[in-house]
């Protein structure tokens, strides 16, 4: 398991924008763990972790980068039917 | 009964449907390429900007099911959500159609067995999603609870409840055939 690609996704927020992911009752747990990997190439490992915070905290950020970036991974959230929505980092 | 899909040893998708079980998810999917046709406010549009997939007007959608398939992409910013959604919904409404229409014709030439490619396999997936959407929607379910109240409620609110049930289960064994390895 690569651990160090762990900690990137929610603490280092230096770039401008992320992508968040809101849980819903409909997404199965298996189908957004599915979407991570598929998508953004995430390890299990990492793909499963981000969908248990969406799970159990409600929403999890699942990518960062400009503008543009992080609207095209808003936009192929959408594409799947996950409930995705862009903010700035703070 | 449907059998829950798997992965063949040569690398295929398989499942089972009985007749009226296929039938039904076929009606399902036909549903929601009727509703994504819904959203369709192209007919009125500057050719060029059609072109490249740019509209004038992209109108946020009422319909709560067809609001949950094209959510706001910004939350506290009116005028960034309907930006974003001038570039992007009429793409995304055709990527959504064209997924349906592929099941519809994958479901029509399908004899019970149904043999799915990985591309095949993920349009099945994204359509079955789409279309649990949608029913979740119409029936107002909130969380995993409410499910189990309509499941015990009496006429058509309990049939589509056991309808999405059905598809929940079909759609998780689906994916988990597609996330097994060859």
């Amino acid at each position: 398991m690569n651990t160090a690609v762990l900690p990137e996704i929610s603490v280092e927020l230096s770039l401008p924008f992320v992508c968040t992911v809101w849980n819903d009752p409909v997404n199965l747990m298996s189908y957004v763990t599915h979407v991570f990997m598929a998508y953004f190439g995430y390890p299990k490992e990492l793909a499963e972790k981000l969908m248990l915070q969406v799970h159990h905290e409600g929403r999890a950020y699942v990518s960062h980068g400009d503008r543009e970036k992080v609207e095209r991974d808003v936009a192929a959230m959408h594409e799947y039917g996950l409930w995705a929505t862009i903010e700035k980092a703070n | 009964m449907a059998h829950a899909f798997n992965r063949t040893l040569t690398g295929k998708i398989a499942g089972r449907l009985d007749p009226v079980e296929q039938a039904l998810l076929r009606s399902l999917v036909l549903q929601l390429a009727q509703l994504l046709h819904e959203t369709d406010d192209s007919a009125s549009q500057d050719p060029l900007a059609q072109l490249v997939g740019i509209q004038e007007l992209a109108e946020r959608p009422e319909d709560p099911a067809l609001l949950r398939l094209f959510p706001d992409a910004y939350r506290d910013d009116e005028s960034a959500a309907n930006d974003f959604r001038r570039y992007t919904q009429a793409r995304l409404r055709e990527t959504k159609t064209n997924r349906a229409d592929a099941v519809i014709e994958i479901l029509d030439r399908a004899d019970n067995k149904i043999e799915l490619s990985d591309a095949e396999a993920q349009s099945m997936l994204a359509v079955m999603n789409d279309t649990r959407l949608v029913l979740a929607s119409r029936l107002g379910l909130t969380d995993e609870l409410k499910l189990d109240e309509l499941l015990l409620a009496e006429a058509d609110q309990g049939g589509v409840a056991h309808l999405y049930e059905w598809l929940t289960w079909l759609q998780e064994t689906l994916v988990r055939a597609i996330m097994q390895k060859n």
